[in-house]
């Protein structure tokens, strides 16, 4: 089967006056259909700018990115967006942000919205506007939004790093039932240990400067996994224990 | 928390009942001012403290008011006022709204264009005046050329401004949406830029309704700008005072119409309300 993303031999420099920062060195990774990676790592070490790469975002960047074996050129529905910020317009209802720029008149537009409101349990907030939902709702409406568009593969750019934890772990459930319900494709990008093996079918550690993949940790873990379970406690640890090296080598070095 | 979902309807949808009460409220008390005003004024008449033939008296005018609405004068002089005004703010505004959406979205089309505009800005509208009366003499066109160019800046700078004060983050999500240009306009761009438009809009129709005044004034056989000046001539105060209270009124008129179109349009906003 092809996979949903393809990652080859990526780099990119920012350039800005006479200081080069080589943020990605030679990144290749793949997702596979259906997969639920994760890239987790130290701040600065270029996930961020990686999945905005994928997301066609970013197009200045040595290297090949392939999604389902076709070149990514520029952003597209086929690839959903969530950022951190939820990234509404604010003059549009829920329902109105997930259609976006389709017309809820048109029928099959409002039966798959309200297929996503409900998937998204956001029942009873079609008509909200965005100043009156939670960063939790908001974030939902984001995700809705995306979905609406079937995307090959959903890329989550942090997307719980604002939200308190009662609501984090909540949505963190809710992302699961989606992926499980659609079963689309993820890559998601986080700097949480916990986050990465509770959702993941695969974490992959980055190394920072350059950024590159120093590790890629299987989750090989029956879903609901619970956090406080010695597998989980496990996996929890070799994926900390690769972060850490960095650190202690770092330590050296100064 | 985000799971404990309580029916939104009650919250969003209905009104208080209070809310007719507090619009009076509100009503009443932006009135206490003009009110005082006018009643000191009519007793300081009444107890002849002041000249009557200078400063007139409520009273007058009101009756002066209705000697001008019967013999059908002040109608039509208003209307033709009214089609001065609006043709001038349509075209003028029409216009400044549509420059200033380009040169909010294009870069390259600001560089050409926007300097010129900043510096025509400059030029105060009646020293162009004398101007608009060579090319265009004292007919219909020149006063609504007049009109056009002093509503044009407010809403070209105000719209301008929105555009650029549109987040950024929100373009990305529409490429990312893959939004039509059409779209990325409609559901975008004028939306966000429509608090700003709609100040722009208010600006530009007070600054049509001060540029009438001025054409009306400069040289006409009609509107209220000529009921003004025609009534100096005669020193009948109480008519001067109509073509003020008048321009008062529909100045006050048409700003609130634009503040109820605010209030309708930009409900969506969580900015402070005092």
């Amino acid at each position: 089967m092809q996979p949903a993303v393809e990652i080859k031999g990526v780099s990119k420099t920012f350039r800005s006056g006479h200081a080069d920062t080589h943020v990605l060195d030679r990144v290749d990774l793949t997702v596979r259909e259906g997969d639920f990676t994760t890239l987790i790592g130290p701040s600065g070490c270029g996930k961020s700018t990686l999945l905005k790469i994928v997301a066609g975002l970013d197009s200045d960047y040595e290297g090949e990115v392939l999604l389902e074996g076709e070149a990514v050129r520029g952003p597209s529905q086929e690839k959903g967006v969530i950022f951190q910020e939820h990234r509404l317009f604010p003059w549009l209802t829920a329902e109105q942000n997930i259609a976006a720029d389709l017309s809820l008149r048109n029928a099959d537009v409002r039966r798959r919205t309200d297929e996503l409101i409900a998937l998204v349990k956001l029942g009873g907030f079609e008509k909200a506007y965005p100043r009156q939902l939670s960063g939790g709702m908001s974030q939902r409406v984001a995700i809705a939004r995306a979905l609406l568009r079937q995307p090959k593969a959903l890329l989550l750019d942090e997307p719980f790093g604002a939200l308190d934890a009662f609501t984090r772990a909540h949505l963190q459930e809710a992302l699961l039932d989606i992926w499980q319900t659609r079963k689309t494709s993820m890559l998601l990008v986080t700097h949480d240990i916990d986050e990465a093996v509770f959702l993941s079918t695969r974490v992959v550690v980055m190394d920072t400067k350059p950024g590159r993949i120093k590790a890629s940790v299987p989750i090989d873990l029956p879903y609901p996994r619970s956090r406080s379970s010695r597998s989980f406690t496990e996996l929890r640890t070799a994926v900390l224990g690769h972060l850490e090296q960095r650190q202690e080598q770092e330590a050296y070095s100064i | 928390m985000s799971v404990s979902l309580a029916a939104p309807e009650t919250a969003l949808e209905a009104k208080p009942p209070a809310h007719r009460r507090k619009r009076r409220g509100v009503f009443l008390r932006g009135a206490v001012l003009p009110a005082l005003i006018v009643a000191v004024w009519q007793w300081l008449s009444s107890a002849g403290l002041i000249s009557e033939q200078l400063f007139s008296s409520p009273w007058l005018i009101l009756k002066q008011y209705a000697a001008l609405a019967r013999s059908g004068e002040l109608p039509h002089h208003l209307r033709i006022s009214l089609i001065r005004a609006s043709l001038g703010f349509l075209l003028g505004g029409g216009t400044g709204l549509l420059l200033g959406l380009f040169v909010g979205m294009y870069r390259r089309f600001e560089e050409v264009v926007n300097p010129t505009v900043q510096m025509l800005r400059t030029v105060p509208l009646l020293a162009i005046t004398p101007l608009f009366i060579m090319w265009f003499g004292f007919g219909e066109l020149s006063k609504v050329l007049l009109i056009s160019l002093g509503a044009f800046f407010p809403l070209y700078v105000n719209t301008f401004l929105g555009v650029r004060n549109v987040d950024a983050k929100l373009f990305d999500v529409a490429r990312v949406l893959e939004f039509s240009r059409y779209r990325q306009m409609t559901r975008l761009v004028l939306p966000a830029a429509l608090p700003n438009i709609l100040l722009g809009i208010r600006l530009s129709l007070s600054i049509a309704w001060l540029c009438l005044v001025v054409a009306e004034l400069l040289g006409a056989d009609s509107g209220v700008g000529y009921m003004i000046q025609d009534a100096r001539a005669f020193m009948a105060t109480d008519v001067v005072f109509v073509g003020i209270t008048i321009f008062a009124l529909v100045g006050k008129l048409s700003d609130s119409l634009v503040q109820f179109l605010e209030r309708r349009l930009l409900r969506w906003q969580d900015s402070y309300k005092g």
